[in-house]
């Protein structure tokens, strides 16, 4: 047999040395095969593993730590309406990028006829960019958003403003419940996990100047939630 | 061998530096626990082999501590006023022999029974108060290894509760290394020097006249760096407070 | 980076005598401690945590080869490459290689630690390549051809006037007349600079927080923003980090998250944490064609198996270093590599040799803060201890101090030699500390008196005393 010479052959070789002395073999691989196929949860703090209601209240009260804003609206109809005000409020343009999901796409935009509304992925000079999250995660007040045909990952990162839209039925209490959400989706969907997954929790900041904090460092400086629809009973959420 | 509970025997290890720098808190010490109903015996001991073990210089620390092990065999407790002696033989011991089946177990068997002197009155004895007086305002500083590997830290604070006249102002960041570091001190002087007077300005915005721990290294530091600035401040180690045992001028103090 | 860990003396002393530095760690060295003392807190079950947060990262090492096959695996499986690299030479030869392949001219880079390791840029540079840092801190260094002081905030060294002669030498477009007086006008600065360059990197090159074995993906944890922008703008991304990285699912993953950021910053969670897994889809609205992972070994696998492994659970929080009284007092450059503080004198000289790096282990007073604060528990003094014994079975050590030790241990060896030097030792001290009780200056104990007076012993050592007490007790 030829000596390993390969970088990966010498790497894994060291690695194989070093351990082999102290496990079993069978049982090993059989624990990596089992943990990786039903991932078991570790402990997870009390928190989050509230009852629903309990979550959208977390939920808003993490966010709103982390210096995001939370708006809850009575139902999708009023987003338009929410994030018009919004931009006006804000003094900005009343043009946002949104992003080609099905469910912003059913939003009635036309209800806000001055609010120009264009779908796609995000592009350098969009000031606001919204965006919907595939789950709010109560524990942290963080909004899990993944990349694919829906969903491009610079709209959450190039414009000044970013505005998300979040059923409340689609909050969750900690993050091992959103791996649930997302797994299923992308099995339903036949695929694996999506090229870019992000938990995004508040607006972008740094302290990299004598430990200033300051907000609005790469990323946006403002993280508006628009939550859609009572916490409690009856909210259909944006996504399964 | 069964531990008679109204009058343990209980072993002092003095500590090399409370041995040959300050017997005051070795007497102190003694009187401490002799009050709290001990039969105090102290065995011929010389160190405990924490600068060797630290050093790297692991055989060093093995011959000196199978010494202190052997010199310790027949007590029920071996109690040492500090937190960095008493660590070292409770985590470092058993650390230093864990592939000896010979001393192993006998290291084990001193750790068990070895304590650090406020932890032991409070933790072990019950003590709730010690018969003392002092007439001076106080703070306390923390010695690293007491704190962290024994848990030392209510402990001193509680006995000093009940000394009368006593007033105590927390030091601010009293959790910091004074910077003694045993022999961390004499290698790298000048990162040492930083933290004792980082560790002196503290002390000084206290407004406390006396500053009290429970170690020698650490308190010996402290009082070097103090006296260099012309401070004021007493420095002691806590078992004189707790025992009333004033008669040695504070540490660097001169002969009064 | 070429290691610099043997003039740690000179450095630390240097870094002292700096009043900008010291002004910026007197602010640190409260500030992060009493955060993450804040974030813990408000966490009733993180003390359980940091358990099973080295029970995640035991395990992972503990079948380290079949993790990191199962992540190549899945890596491959979603479209990417997986390079491995024994060196840092074989580690920028790889992303060189994928440069040169990608017709790449501008390289824009989210904050790595590995890349320091490596030596990237400067090997990038040397290739012809535009290589920008994008992390605010990173790029502030980067532009004063400096080192990261600390792993996770690499300009702490530096005051905001010292940052706005460099953006104003650098940046030579700027107005004379524009106010840079505040860090938000260095921040706005460096955004609209370094958006350009997003804008127009060829490859993006990260770190990675973790590496997970169940998605083939690769984590990075960032505040800014710029780590995304880094991976999602150009047509390549490479991931350049270590084998040690890599832990089973995204369950094990959320756990670690969940110590990183309240030990790091003690924020509850980093603003982005994103999760890499290939190129982009074919349905995909963007990222890059390609994602490239290089894994460096450098000496870590030769760890395994030692008692030198535990400190390949570090996270990288940097909380050891918040809370190391050393590194608060002499920064994170004295250390001379690229790993400073506490880990960095467990890991640096098994990455740079104990030659090189003899001093780390050996500068700290063992006070165990960073242990008592480690996400995953790492026994950090007890780490630097074998060290020091590795040291002094090599005889590296300086004379002096082995033959001061070597001398005490001679005597504490032999009680009756020691009861009789120490009562004449401590006899003469006594007498020559006088009625001053103490010493301004004492012969071979310079270091000490220095700084400070050396009390006095009070002349006789405890033992004689009590012996002589006990002879008189009826």
């Amino acid at each position: 047999m030829p000596a390993p010479d390969t970088p990966r052959d010498t790497i894994l070789g060291t690695i194989r040395r070093a351990v082999a002395t102290v496990r079993d073999e069978t049982a090993a691989r059989a624990a990596v095969e089992q943990r990786l196929a039903a991932p078991p949860r570790n402990l997870i703090p009390a928190r989050g593993q509230v009852p629903p209601p309990q979550q959208v209240e977390l939920f808003q009260r993490m966010a709103t730590l982390v210096a995001a804003t939370v708006e809850p609206v009575a139902e999708p109809g009023r987003v338009p309406h929410a994030v018009a005000d919004y931009l006006s409020a804000h003094n900005l343009p009343a043009r946002v990028r949104v992003a080609p999901d099905a469910a912003l796409q059913a939003i009635p935009w036309d209800r806000r006829p001055t609010l120009e509304v264009g779908f796609g992925p995000a592009r350098a000079d969009d000031p606001v960019c919204v965006t919907a999250a595939l789950a709010g995660v109560a524990e942290t007040g963080s909004l899990l958003l993944a990349s694919g045909a829906d969903h491009a990952a610079p709209l959450a990162f190039l414009p000044h403003t970013h505005l998300v839209v979040l059923s409340a039925a689609d909050i969750v209490g900690v993050y091992e419940e959103a791996w649930d959400r997302l797994r299923r989706r992308q099995a339903d969907r036949g695929l694996g996990m999506p090229r870019a997954v992000t938990l995004v929790t508040g607006p972008s900041r740094t302290a990299d100047i004598e430990q200033t904090s300051l907000l609005h460092a790469h990323g946006p400086g403002r993280l508006h939630i628009i939550l859609v629809g009572p916490p409690a009973h009856g909210a259909e959420p944006l996504h399964g | 061998m069964p531990v008679d509970a109204k009058s343990p025997r209980v072993g002092l290890m003095v500590t090399c530096l409370v041995d040959l720098m300050r017997p005051a808190v070795g007497f102190a010490t003694v009187r401490l626990l002799e009050q709290a109903g001990c039969t105090v015996v102290v065995p011929e001991q010389t160190c405990c082999g924490q600068p060797a073990w630290n050093s790297g210089e692991r055989a060093a620390a093995a011959d000196l501590a199978k010494a202190m092990i052997r010199a310790f065999a027949d007590c029920d407790y071996v109690v040492a006023p500090s937190g960095s002696c008493a660590g070292m033989v409770r985590l470092h011991y058993p650390e230093l022999f864990k592939d000896d089946p010979e001393w192993g177990p006998k290291a084990h068997h001193l750790a068990r029974r070895t304590h650090e002197l406020t932890s032991f009155l409070v933790d072990v004895l019950g003590v709730e108060r010690v018969e003392a007086r002092y007439d001076g305002h106080v703070t306390y500083h923390d010695s690293c290894s007491g704190l962290r590997e024994l848990g030392v830290k209510e402990q001193p604070r509680r006995l000093l509760a009940g000394v009368e006249g006593l007033r105590l102002t927390e030091l601010p960041e009293a959790e910091v290394c004074c910077g003694f570091g045993g022999t961390f001190c004499v290698k790298y002087p000048e990162i040492s020097a930083k933290m004792v007077s980082d560790k002196a300005a503290a002390v000084a915005a206290t407004g406390a006249d006396t500053l009290l721990a429970g170690d020698m290294g650490c308190l010996m530091n402290m009082a070097g760096r103090l006296h260099r600035l012309g401070s004021p401040v007493a420095v002691r180690h806590v078992a004189e407070i707790l025992a009333g045992e004033l008669s040695a001028p504070p540490i660097g103090g001169g002969k009064s | 980076m070429i290691p610099a860990s043997h003039a740690f003396k000179e450095r630390a002393r240097a870094a002292m005598a700096d009043p900008d530095l010291t002004r910026a760690l007197t602010k640190f060295k409260t500030g992060f401690p009493l955060k993450r003392a804040q974030a813990v807190a408000a966490l009733p079950e993180f003390e359980a945590l940091r358990d099973e947060g080295k029970r995640i990262k035991d395990h992972a090492l503990a079948h380290l080869d079949l993790y990191l096959e199962r992540f190549e695996a899945k890596v491959t499986a979603a479209g990417g490459q997986v390079h491995w690299a024994r060196t840092p030479a074989e580690a920028r030869a790889a992303i060189l290689s994928i440069c040169r392949a990608a017709g790449a001219r501008m390289v824009t880079k989210g904050k790595s630690m590995v890349s320091e390791e490596v030596g990237l840029n400067a090997a990038l540079e040397e290739a012809g390549l535009e290589v920008v840092e994008t992390d605010l801190g990173e790029y502030i260094i980067q532009i004063r051809k400096e080192a990261p002081s600390h792993i996770i905030a690499p300009a702490l060294h530096l005051s905001k006037e010292q940052v706005a002669e460099d953006f104003r030498r650098v940046h030579t477009h700027l107005d004379p007349a524009r106010s840079l007086s505040e860090p938000s006008d260095l921040l706005t600065e460096a955004r609209v600079l370094l958006r350009e360059k997003f804008l127009a990197a060829d490859v993006g090159i990260t770190g990675a927080n973790f590496l997970i074995a169940e998605t083939g993906s690769t984590v990075i944890v960032t505040n800014e923003g710029n780590g995304d922008l880094t991976q999602s703008l150009p047509r390549v991304h490479v991931v350049l980090t270590s084998i040690e990285k890599v832990v089973p699912t995204l369950e094990d993953a959320s756990t670690l998250l969940r110590l990183l950021a309240r030990s790091a910053t003690g924020q509850e969670l980093s603003t982005y944490t994103t999760f890499s897994t290939g190129p982009r889809r074919p349905d995909d609205l963007d990222g890059p064609e390609q994602f490239h992972v290089v894994l460096l070994d450098n000496g870590r696998s030769a760890l395994l198996g030692t008692e030198m492994q535990e400190a390949l659970r570090c996270i990288r929080c940097g909380a050891c270093m918040n809370h190391c009284p050393v590194y608060h007092a002499v920064g994170g450059h004295a250390y001379g590599w690229v790993y400073p503080g506490p880990i960095g004198a467990v890991i640096d000289p098994a990455l740079i040799g104990l030659e090189e790096a003899r001093h780390l282990p050996n500068a700290s007073t063992f006070c165990g803060r960073c242990e008592s604060v480690c996400p995953v528990r790492i026994p950090l003094p007890r780490l630097m201890r074998l060290w020091r014994e590795k040291e002094a079975a090599a005889r590296l050590s300086p004379g002096p101090q082995r033959w001061g030790l070597g001398l005490w241990a001679f005597l504490a060896r032999r009680p009756g030699l020691y009861r009789l030097t120490t009562r004449l030792g401590m006899g003469l001290l006594g007498t020559m500390g006088g009625r001053r009780g103490r010493f301004r200056y004492l012969p071979l104990a310079g270091g000490w008196t220095g700084a400070r007076d050396f009390p006095a012993p009070t002349g006789r050592t405890f033992q004689d005393l009590y012996r002589e007490s006990q002879r008189a007790r009826p």
